[in-house]
């Protein structure tokens, strides 16, 4: 079953085209990779996935218990709203929040309680901070952070955060997860522990994942199927070791990391 | 129980700085100049608190929060100079505040729907240049009666009122801030991009911060026209705006105590100060520029008083408590 | 035509000493991303040295304009040097807030000093009050003066940007501080350099602005300061030509706004097309939009 359908998408900076007539297609429930060499516009992919830019030309559609709905050109927090939750490669958390509050800001994108409610903190304003408390706290041991609750975001480990960041893009209660280089700065035996909970978390809230990894074995160990691009545009696309034994990606790679898993 | 008695701790100083006054007063020892004093900070208390809810909350620059004042001023001066001996002088005076803050809030909304697209320092030269638009209006129209502006309202502000209205806009804004509205704000300030990742519409999250600030500055010039009686074009121009940022980043940008402690500090600075005329602003200035090298976070960071030692030994830690 | 013509010069004047007092701003803007309330300030002094150098020194305008530029370049130098130079690396709000303080400073300095009540400035020699009659269009010995030693200033400086080696290190430090450091540009000379060029230009402007109005007081950069920064921001801050063509427009709708019967509302109209200009294009005229990177 389909769930996410990209269409010969494209996004021009003046000159420079950073992803070109790039098509995907995701069914739901699979683990998806998306890598290739650094510059080759992964990260402006998922930049316009999630509307940070309007794509330039190529559509991109979500559908959702048969519902389709198109992401082209809308605004970040509406692609939020309609499913996509994301993490960013250089950590964007709210630093001097706590872990909690983090967490907390992205489990409320319909507001609970009108801004009356809010001024004079009128019923049902109690009820729903102490839902929204509750809701992070599980999200939080969820993913091993639930001591560090009360803690300011920025006091996390490098590791922390990035777990941080998330739980924070599941409280958005996505349906497509993007994790752009969520290993990125972590040693083995983390990238190993991150790599499980990927997979858990997968399992348990019903996930489709897209992942942008420079960290191979974390790629061709979890992911089904991947991606691979190169100069803003698809050169392949298959299972791990279809990838990996095909010609276009070893050129693509050469000069730098041969992608073996 | 728990949350019975953190009210009654966030009662307490209300309560205590009420009856001082009453007190004060009723015993003489606070005279007409002094009371003016007081009402100077609490109307600054208003129209710094509520700039603190969009600069330091929001993140969003403005330097043009005089100009929201005098929308107040003019509209509540207005409603109770024309209303007044049809309705009385105390209903008169309750509308015109509302009446004012209300205008206030719609131009605040007008203004911030276009211009908070804006970043940085392009936001606040709009601002800035809405403001003194507003100046030029009042200074034109001539129901305001031009350069010499409004004078004879009727003067019903007491401390009563005074008083209700700052505990009013203190207990409405730290509610704000501590709602899931108020931490969409809060949000916005931290990390925008962030933000929208995560759903929150951070236009609609600035614009209404904006326009609950526009709204409270304008409670705060209703109810600086109502006591003072006589308000003119020239006390809402640039200088004011930078009066209540000043206030506002000495007291720490995020933070609602510091903003009110540095209210009442710059007052008892100024009074001082009011002897020695001339050298006033040359002196006020000096310091203003030794803080931002020294302590650029101003008095109290973005922390609360009760953040601090002082807090601590009140109530535990955030953590514990709980709730968010 | 005739009537259009007069306006024409009078915007010309006008627009000249906005496109002076703007070219400060955006530089230093461009360079080190700072509103520099304090410029309108500098603007003021300029003013007040051309009025103690022709009234007290004796000294004829030249001389005077030369005077005014040289102790604003100090005073330019010295406010980054003292001000601005410990705040580089706080954030934008606490630099704002020390270059407003920084303003208010310097008013009620020169207040304490000066007073506050405005000054008529000194008699001009003869030859800078007479006026040319070109078929009804009026022009004053002093607008021409003005353009004249406004425009002399804009190519001087074009040639300093464009040509020098300073000029070379000011474009590299505002295009990447970091990246001109490396180069082994000193980018602390180099701002200096910057608000030493933008003072001088700011003096020079003060003094344009006594001769021509003849009368001047200690608040008097304030309200000239904000409409230079306006026309800096009309023309795409951080770009030279910009700020002339910001600074010419602004002078220009003022004099409109004013020919047509409504002075009172000049100042609006400025600010109005301020926001205007910053809602269709924030970055400017000639700017560039910058989206963030994420």
């Amino acid at each position: 079953m389909s769930l996410l359908n990209v269409s010969k998408l494209t996004r021009n900076f003046g000159g420079l085209t950073a992803v070109f007539e790039a098509s995907l297609h995701i069914d739901k429930g699979e683990l998806i990779g998306l890598i290739g060499p650094n510059g080759a516009g992964k990260t402006t992919l998922f930049n316009v996935l999630t509307g940070v830019y309007p794509p330039s030309s190529g559509t991109i559609e979500l559908e959702i218990d048969g519902h389709v709905t198109s992401l082209g050109g809308k605004s970040p927090h509406r692609i939020c709203a309609a499913g996509v939750g994301r993490t960013f490669q250089n950590i964007r958390l709210f630093k001097d929040l706590t872990v909690l509050e983090n967490v907390a800001i992205a489990l409320q994108q319909n507001v609970p309680y009108n801004l009356f409610a809010a001024l004079f903190h009128l019923p049902p304003y109690g009820a729903s901070e102490r839902r929204i408390a509750e809701e992070s706290r599980q999200l939080l041991d969820r993913v091993g952070l639930g001591a560090k609750a009360g803690d300011l975001a920025r006091n996390l480990s490098y590791g922390e955060q990035r777990h941080l960041e998330i739980a924070r893009a599941l409280a958005t209660k996505p349906s497509l997860l993007l994790l752009d280089e969520p290993a990125a700065g972590m040693n083995p035996a983390e990238t190993a522990e991150l790599t499980g909970l990927i997979a858990q978390l997968r399992e348990e809230f019903g996930l489709t994942i897209l992942l942008i990894e420079h960290d191979m074995s974390l790629v061709m160990k979890i992911c089904e199927r991947i991606y691979v691009l190169d100069h803003g545009i698809v050169i392949a696309s298959g299972t791990p070791s279809e990838v990996r034994n095909n010609p276009k990606v070893i050129e693509a790679y050469l000069g730098e990391e041969v992608p073996r898993a | 129980m728990a949350t019975f008695k953190r009210v009654g701790l966030r009662a307490l100083p209300f309560v205590a700085s009420y009856l001082i006054v009453l007190g004060l007063m009723n015993a003489g020892v606070i005279n007409d100049y002094v009371f003016s004093i007081i009402v100077t900070i609490c109307v600054n208390i208003i129209l710094a608190s509520s700039l603190n809810l969009v600069t330091g909350f929001t993140g969003q620059f403005s330097l043009g929060h005089a100009g929201f004042m005098a929308v107040g001023a003019y509209t509540c001066a207005l409603i109770c100079i024309n209303l007044g001996p049809v309705v009385g002088e105390v209903p008169a005076f309750l509308i015109g505040m509302f009446a004012g803050a209300l205008a206030a809030a719609v131009i605040g909304t007008l203004v911030g729907l276009p211009t908070l697209r804006l970043r940085g320092d392009y936001l606040a030269i709009a601002t800035l240049g809405m403001a003194e638009i507003i100046r030029v209006v009042m200074l034109n129209l001539h129901i305001t009666n031009g350069a010499a502006g409004l004078s004879g309202i009727p003067q019903v502000v007491d401390w009563n009122w005074v008083f209700l209205f700052t505990a009013l806009t203190l207990v409405v804004l730290w509610n704000y801030i501590r709602s899931s509205q108020g931490r969409r704000a809060i949000a916005v300030r931290e990390d925008e991009i962030a933000a929208e990742a995560i759903g929150v519409n951070t236009t609609a999250a600035k614009v209404q911060a904006f326009t609950i600030g526009a709204f409270f500055a304008g409670i705060g010039g209703g109810l600086y026209a109502s006591y003072f009686f006589l308000i003119k074009p020239d006390q809402f121009g640039f200088l004011k705006s930078i009066d209540i940022l000043v206030i506002v980043v000495l007291g720490g940008l995020g933070s609602l105590s510091g903003t009110v402690i540095a209210a009442i500090l710059l007052a008892i600075v100024s009074t001082v100060l009011a002897e020695f005329s001339d050298v006033r602003m040359i002196i006020y200035s000096l310091v203003l520029v030794l803080i931002m090298i020294f302590r650029p976070g101003g008095l109290m960071g973005s922390r609360e008083i009760s953040d601090t030692i002082l807090g601590r030994v009140f109530k535990r830690g955030k953590a514990t408590e709980g709730a968010l | 035509m005739t009537e259009f013509l007069q306006q024409l010069i009078n915007s010309l004047s006008l627009g000249s000493i906005y496109a002076l007092i703007a070219l400060g701003y955006t530089m230093v803007y461009g360079i080190i991303k700072l509103i520099n309330f304090a410029h309108g300030d500098v603007y003021m002094v300029g003013a007040y040295v051309g009025y103690a150098s022709m009234s007290i020194l004796r000294l004829g305008f030249f001389e005077s304009l030369i005077l005014a530029m040289l102790v604003c370049t100090v005073l330019g130098v010295v406010i980054e040097r003292v001000a601005y130079r410990p705040l580089r690396n706080s954030t934008r709000i606490a630099a704002l807030i020390t270059a407003i303080g920084v303003s208010l400073l310097i008013e009620y300095t020169m207040m304490f000093f000066v007073g506050a009540d405005p000054r008529a400035y000194p008699a001009m020699p003869a030859f800078m009050n007479g006026s040319v009659n070109l078929g009804g269009v009026i022009i004053k010995n002093q607008q021409m003066l003005i353009i004249g030693v406004s425009v002399a200033l804009m190519i001087l400086l074009q040639f300093i940007v464009k040509k020098t080696k300073m000029g070379k290190a000011m474009r590299a430090v505002s295009q990447d501080p970091d990246a001109a450091q490396l180069m082994g540009i000193s980018v602390d000379r180099t701002i200096s350099f910057t608000f030493a060029i933008g003072s001088a230009l700011a003096g020079a402007a003060g003094v344009l602005v006594g001769v021509y109005y003849n009368s001047i007081n200690p608040l008097m950069g304030i309200i000239p300061g904000l409409k230079a920064f306006v026309a800096a921001v009309f023309g795409g801050i951080g770009i030279i030509p910009g700020a002339l063509i910001g600074g010419y427009v602004i002078g220009g709708a003022e004099t409109l706004v004013s020919s047509l019967g409504f002075s009172l509302f000049k100042d609006g109209v400025v600010f109005a097309i301020l926001i205007l200009i910053l809602i269709v294009k924030p970055a400017g005229l000639l700017g560039k939009n910058r989206k963030e990177k994420v």
